[in-house]
């Protein structure tokens, strides 16, 4: 579904990534973990089309997106969250919801025509709202929410635009045991419908959800495998896992 | 609703008591703070809605009179040609300088769209064909189906392109387009993270209040009878930005209560002259910006929505 062939990014001297090859197929929860600093950010970025590779290809869906702007892959179906959660604060759950619906459904060149006749998008975003569990706070300023439920709504804005493959950045980032818990469950419901790239630390999200895992250290994939592969590779183990491997 | 019918009934009465009061002046003084708030409106748009901080708003004005003017001045005398050239010129300047200054951010933004006010600023200064800096006065007003040259008839078409052009903005804030306009405003890069071509929907706000402010610049020319470079000057720009300050950033009536603001205070203070200040300062009716600074530092400082957002938080709280 996605593929990425030696892409390389550099920040003045340094290599963000490094002829970084990916390969995510259709239907997997794909995990990407490594150090900080390792670069995965960068390359959510680069498969998002916030930056821009200076050398590689990026494939989605059998065709070549490396220069197509950001909101043109998010219209072929490839949406990101953030690490840094990235919300409308001053509009409602609601609003951001639909906004992230309308973004997908037609042009909004459109001058004269009240939003809110539209229905639709906000039943669109409703069924998003029961997704992430936030049907009860739909009325509140998204700056309002705790900081787990802005994590939810965070994931909620990439998957109202409908994709089909979703990067999510670090989404149990800052996260209590019980909001990683809910996200985790939720990553579990979506996982059916969407395809997902998924950057995280915590490794006990990382080993129930993944069905492969990705090794980035130093701008570079090391190692691309099976969870039980990843957890015995000696490469693996030196560079990152440590001691952190649940047995 | 109700309120807006109101208004209106007592901007539509207004002539006709000056009239009655043999004060029509102030019908034509009304009607030049009619034609700031549209101005001072279609920067809000920018300013207020999109959050795009431009410097160089008078360009705009300034592109619109002087196209009314120079038609008129060829002997195209009908508003109903002179107005939509007005606009669609101002709408050509906005796109190409858009274009341009939108692919810069924050101070950049502020800075380039200055540049581009000053540019055409000396530009207009050097066209001597039409007065260059002395500027181009008008043997009359252009004509419209109705008579122009009368200051009450004038008033109120003015009064009704205000009336159009809120309107306008509140469909516009309401709509699929306005709602991607607020969202660029509060999260840029999650607008087009969420699949929005941000910059397009920049450039189109942009058009939208360049057009506008043509409009009142050709209005402005037409009232007036005259035009200058000076309706370029980056002054004009930033008391434009002042006017939507003092009205409120982002509301509705913002642009139009900050023109009546702006205006009204100058006329006070040179008008009216107060016994025991000026005795103190014999002068200081010539400086009225002065009095105006004062007041903008009070509003800066205990309204940062402006007024509009002073009257909005007094309505929730008798709510």
């Amino acid at each position: 579904m996605l593929r990425l062939e030696s892409v390389s990014k550099r920040f003045g001297g340094v290599a963000a990534t490094d002829r970084v090859s990916l390969e995510v197929a259709a239907g997997e929860v794909h995990a990407l973990i490594g150090p900080n600093g390792a670069g995965k950010t960068t390359l959510v970025g680069l498969i998002s089309g916030a930056l821009r590779a200076d050398s590689g290809n990026v494939r989605f869906m059998d065709s070549d997106i490396s220069s197509l702007p950001q909101h043109d892959r998010v219209r072929s179906g490839l949406a990101r969250s953030y690490q840094i959660t990235s919300i409308f604060r001053k509009l409602s759950v609601l609003d951001n919801l639909a906004l992230a619906v309308q973004a997908r459904s037609g042009s909004s060149f459109s001058f004269w025509r009240p939003l809110e006749k539209e229905t639709g998008l906000f039943e669109a975003a409703s069924s998003i709202l029961g997704e992430i569990g936030l049907q009860e706070k739909k009325n509140h300023l998204a700056a309002t929410l705790a900081h787990g439920e802005q994590r939810a709504l965070e994931v909620g804005l990439a998957l109202a635009t409908q994709p089909k493959l979703v990067l999510l950045d670090e989404p149990m980032a800052g996260m209590g045991p019980e909001e990683s818990r809910h996200m985790i469950e939720l990553i579990e419901r979506i996982r059916a419908g969407v395809t997902v790239l998924l950057v995280e630390h915590d490794m006990d999200a990382v080993f129930r959800l993944a069905d492969r895992i990705s090794v980035m250290v130093d701008g570079r994939v090391i190692a691309t495998d099976s969870p039980e592969k990843i957890r015995l590779n000696p490469e693996v183990r030196r560079a990152y896992l440590g001691d952190e491997v649940p047995a | 609703m109700k309120k807006s019918i109101f208004l209106l009934a007592i901007f539509g009465l207004f002539p006709l008591a000056m009239q009655w009061a043999d004060q029509l002046f102030y019908v034509s003084f009304a009607t030049r703070v009619m034609i700031y708030a549209i101005a001072a409106t279609s920067l809000n748009l920018v300013l207020g809605y999109g959050g795009m901080i431009s410097f160089g708003h008078a360009a705009f004005v300034g592109t619109g009179a002087y196209v009314g003017s120079i038609l008129v001045a060829e002997g195209v005398t009908s508003a109903l040609i002179g107005w939509p050239a007005a606009i669609a010129v101002s709408a050509l300047a906005a796109g190409i300088i858009g274009a341009i200054s939108l692919r810069t951010r924050g101070v950049y933004f502020i800075m380039i769209t200055l540049a581009f006010a000053q540019m055409m600023f000396y530009l207009v200064n050097s066209m001597k064909a039409y007065g260059g800096d002395e500027g181009l006065t008008l043997r009359q007003r252009p004509s419209l189906i109705v008579d122009l040259g009368d200051e009450v008839t004038f008033y109120y078409v003015v009064l009704s392109i205000l009336a159009l052009t809120i309107f306008l903005l509140y469909r516009l804030m309401k709509s699929r387009f306005g709602r991607v306009v607020i969202a660029i405003r509060e999260n840029e890069a999650r607008a087009e993270a969420i699949g929005f071509p941000v910059f397009r929907y920049k450039l189109a706000c942009f058009v939208i209040a360049g057009a506008a402010a043509g409009l009142a610049g050709a209005l402005l020319a037409s009232h007036g009878k005259y035009v200058n470079p000076n309706v370029l000057h980056w002054v004009q720009s930033g008391t434009l930005m002042i006017m939507v300050i003092l009205g409120g950033v982002g509301h509705l009536w913002g642009g139009a209560l900050g023109a009546a603001m702006l205006l009204g205070l100058e006329h006070l203070i040179s008008d009216y002259p107060i016994g025991w200040l000026a005795q103190l300062a014999p002068n200081y009716q010539q400086h009225a910006n002065l009095g105006v600074g004062l007041v903008m530092l009070a509003l800066v400082l205990f309204a940062p929505q402006g007024i509009a957002g002073l009257l909005e938080r007094r309505k929730h709280a008798a709510a």
